[in-house]
């Protein structure tokens, strides 16, 4: 796998990117993590949180301008979350619990000299002392923070100012106040020599111009001082500016703090001679790229406190904090099993994986994970950033089967059951008989082969009387089993096969009744016209009579194999009106989960298949029509009654044919090998030697049941069997006089319990290892 | 003997009609081998691996190996 790739891939996920609170604020203040404390009345938490990002909490707390609610997605529900009035309660009730920051050791000294003591400027020194800087901060006013002290209390109580003021000095740093410096003091040499004591200025003078001319200190034509807003440098290499200087009137307490911490930043880069501007892409308020659906929430309103004056209780911070949805992404995983399943989102599998195919020595540990994703799309549609993790999963398949890593236990039954498609069974490619020529060529492909032999029939005769000029046959696998395998080898070889017998027909147009035959074979064969039977349909006219139909609604599921074939899903949609059979959609066109077999998900995870299956059964009541067979197959197995749109069109012998039964792997093969011997016999009048099934079985419906889901074909039991009773290898359980033998077919031995009787053999239980026993420990 | 497989009375090689017996039987998996006590034939060599061995143990240890 290509590491470039992997990160860019891993970058698309924009599940770990902040939520809009977080960015809308200039301090980048956890909200998102406040919130969580404070749902569960973790008030001091809350505060840490809080102070970890803000220098003067108790004030921030009180007078912020709050631009982080205006991002709030809660306002698409209701009513932005009321941020300012929970930090407010974080304070109220978590200030003090909580130790605040420490200064920082640092060995070498450096002195940094702040003018003004507003907010910006406190910001500066709060910043540079704990980073272990020597800070003095001359102010020519009475006190600190005058502009704060003039409001009225009760938005800004003096107690807050006290409080954080008492954590600055703690912090060791030297506020001299009534200590004018610049014109006030009647002298410019003051800057000049704060220059030669101190190592940095910063000026914090507020919105007055700072009439202070000082050579190499350039103003704006309003006579404040000219200041580059994403560092706070001056024209002066070692000066800094910030704050009401560059805001004027506008008072913003956040963008004042804003400024400090810029600045500050700035000042501890000079001091180390470090770039100013390096890695500063996403300091201040920026747009999140986070994705948030809130269409699944109910609106809400805010949490008004019952006495405004006190602000929220504890109770009304809780349930106010609640409101917090809180903003993630999870697009994808919300819609699969699969990527629910490992409990992390894309950005996470997308490393993992990597990690994985990475590993030279040692355990695989994701081997399985990667193989378990169905491949069907469904997160790439729905992912704001369209990150395809089908391709991530098959490009680590293929990797893995290059690098001789593949379990050979996990795609062994499904290709060795491909193999049976593609070899002598069951494979054919024929023009109609009485003709040397075809127009078209019909390939049902191996499932509905599988499914309903009788279809294929019926479809292949249809076809013939339809479309003049001859309608060939082949019969094969589009080798979809192994392209999901990352067997990129065997699925050339199937296509190169494909396109020979294809040629031999004279390159006819390929009708396909499965909309994954004709994804690979428009992959595969590019020069080659393909349509599916639908289409034909649609255009020739349904064949007649009809059957006769009972007038209920069915649910419609598209295979999630005709995402990137909107035509299909057209013609299916038209069908059905003509047909006069009523459907409600499942969802969206192309956003149909896949049925459990896509991506061979259902050989390397079946728990998670039979989730992915249950989840989609469940989603309605009516019974499924589906026109792909392997889909309405799955249902059936899980229980789900569901119907093949080609039923609907033909018919079938079945009473109920929503009610048919999977006919398991063991029927699929058999009813492919029939179909063939049958269209042989039938189409081309060829008698064909019946294979006869020499060896009877008798398998309760929990035993057959068991080989299902164990991959024991009935042809394997019977090869056990036949075997065991040629060479007399078995063994008696005395105790119940049930016998016991075994046989290796290609790389698995299989074993069967079984007795003699009724003229054939019952079957009690059956399993499998791949191991091979050998009877001498060789050295 | 007897097989330690709850409800599995005797084992009986239907070939040579002897009882089977514990002995190590070497197995291997994806180019390891090891050793593994099995009831087999002590006459032909005949081996028996219970379903509870195949669909536990051994195939914890495939998978094992497998993800190597
Ligand atoms: S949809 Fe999934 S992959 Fe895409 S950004 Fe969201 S979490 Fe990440
Ligand atoms: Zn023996």
């Amino acid at each position: 796998m290509d590491r470039q790739r992997v990160q860019e891939r891993e970058a698309q996920c924009i599940q770990e990117q902040p939520p809009a609170c977080n960015t809308g604020c200039p301090l980048h203040v956890d909200v998102r993590g406040m919130m969580a404390h404070l749902r569960l009345g973790e008030f001091s938490a809350a505060f840490g949180l809080f102070a970890r990002s803000v220098p003067f909490p108790a004030i921030i707390g009180r007078i912020c301008d709050h631009p982080c609610e205006r991002g709030c997605k809660r306002s698409e529900a209701g009513m932005a979350i009321t941020i300012s009035a929970l930090e407010r309660a974080a304070v109220a009730y978590g200030y003090g619990a909580i130790g605040l920051p420490k200064r920082q050791k640092v060995t070498k000294k450096k002195r940094v000299a702040i003018i003004g003591a507003g907010l910006s400027g406190l910001t500066v020194a709060y910043d540079l002392a704990l980073k272990g800087r020597d800070v003095v901060v001359f102010e020519a006013g009475e006190r600190p923070l005058a502009r704060l002290r003039a409001m009225a209390p009760a938005i800004l109580p003096e107690a807050a100012i006290d409080a954080d003021l008492a954590a600055l000095h703690a912090l060791g740093v030297d506020i001299r106040c009534r200590t004018p410096v610049g014109e006030a003091a009647g002298s410019m040499p003051d800057i000049a020599a704060l220059l030669t004591e101190f190592d940095a200025l910063y000026l914090g003078p507020g919105p007055v111009p700072f009439a202070v001319a000082f050579p190499g200190l350039d103003c704006a034509p309003d006579g404040r001082i000219a200041i580059v807003s994403a560092t706070g440098a001056t024209s002066h290499p070692r000066i800094f500016a910030g704050g009401g200087q560059r805001y004027g009137a506008v008072f913003s307490p956040i963008s004042s703090v804003q400024d400090g911490r810029f600045a500050a930043l700035s000042i501890d880069r000079v001091l180390q001679g470090a770039s100013l501007t390096a890695s500063r892409d996403n300091q201040g308020a920026y747009p999140t790229l986070l994705y948030t659906d809130t269409s699944a929430y109910s609106p809400l309103p805010a949490v008004i406190p019952t006495d405004p004056a006190a602000g929220l209780s504890r109770d009304e911070a809780i349930r106010e904090a609640s409101r917090c949805f809180p903003c993630q992404c999870l697009e994808c995983v919300k819609r699969c099993e699969y990527l629910a399943h490992y409990g992390a989102y894309p950005k996470r599998y997308v490393r993992e994986i990597y990690n994985n195919d990475s590993i030279v020595l040692g355990t695989h540990k994701s081997n399985r994970m990667v193989n378990s994703c169905s491949l069907c799309g469904v997160c790439t549609a729905v992912c704001p950033q369209h990150l395809d993790m089908a391709a991530v999963c098959l490009e680590a398949r293929r990797s893995m089967v290059d690098k001789g890593k593949m379990p050979p236990s996990l795609h062994d039954f499904a290709l060795r059951d491909m193999a049976f498609s593609t070899g002598p069974a069951f494979a054919l490619a024929r023009h109609q008989p009485g003709r040397d020529a075809s127009a078209a060529v019909f390939f049902p492909g191996c499932q509905l082969s599988a499914s309903s032999p009788d279809h294929v029939i019926r479809g292949y005769a249809y076809l013939r009387e339809t479309i003049a000029d001859g309608v060939g046959l082949i019969l094969g696998c589009c080798g979809a089993p192994a392209q999901w395998a990352g067997r990129s080898d065997l699925y050339e070889q199937t296509h190169a096969d494909l396109a020979a017998g294809w040629e031999r027909l004279g390159r006819p147009m390929i009708i396909t009744a499965c909309a994954n035959c004709q994804r690979m074979l428009q992959d595969r064969l590019p020069e080659a016209p393909v349509v599916s039977i639908w289409t034909v349909f649609e255009q020739y006219g349904l064949p007649a009579p009809r059957p006769a139909l009972a007038a209920s609604t069915f649910a419609l599921h598209d295979p999630c194999t005709t995402h990137d074939a909107p035509d299909i899903q057209k013609s299916v949609r038209h069908l059905l009106t003509e047909l006069g059979v009523p459907v409600v959609e499942l969802n969206e066109p192309g956003l149909s989960p896949c049925c459990g077999f896509g991506g061979l998900m259902s050989f390397a995870n079946p728990d998670i298949a039979d989730k992915v299956v249950d989840r989609r059964i469940g989603e309605n009541d009516a019974d499924y029509l589906t026109y792909c067979a392997m889909c309405r197959d799955n249902f059936a197995r899980r229980g789900k009654r569901s119907v093949h749109l080609l039923d609907l069109i033909f018919g079938t012998r079945d009473v109920d044919p929503a009610g048919r039964p999977d006919p398991g792997f063991s029927g699929r093969q058999e009813n492919r090998a029939r179909l063939k011997t049958r269209l042989l016999k039938e189409v081309w009048g060829e008698p064909v030697d019946a294979t006869g099934l020499d060896v009877r079985l008798f398998l309760s419906p929990e035993v057959a049941a068991l080989a299902e889901r164990r991959l024991i074909l009935r042809d394997e039991i019977r090869a056990v069997i036949a075997s065991a009773e040629k060479t007399g290898e078995k063994i008696v359980d005395t105790a119940t006089g049930h016998l016991f033998a075994s046989r290796r077919l290609a790389s698995v031995t299989y074993w069967v319990e079984y007795t003699a009787d009724r003229g054939g053999f019952t079957v009690y239980s059956l399993y499998s290892h791949r191991m091979q026993l050998g009877m001498e420990p060789s050295p | 003997m007897t097989d330690d497989k709850p409800g599995t009375g005797p084992l009986l090689c239907g070939k040579c009609n002897l009882p089977l017996e514990t002995g190590k039987v070497m197995v291997s998996y994806m180019g390891q081998s090891f050793p593994v006590e099995l009831a087999r034939c002590s006459a032909c060599g005949l081996v028996f691996v219970p379903e509870d061995l195949a669909i536990g143990k051994m195939l914890k240890v495939e998978q094992a190996l497998e993800d190597k």
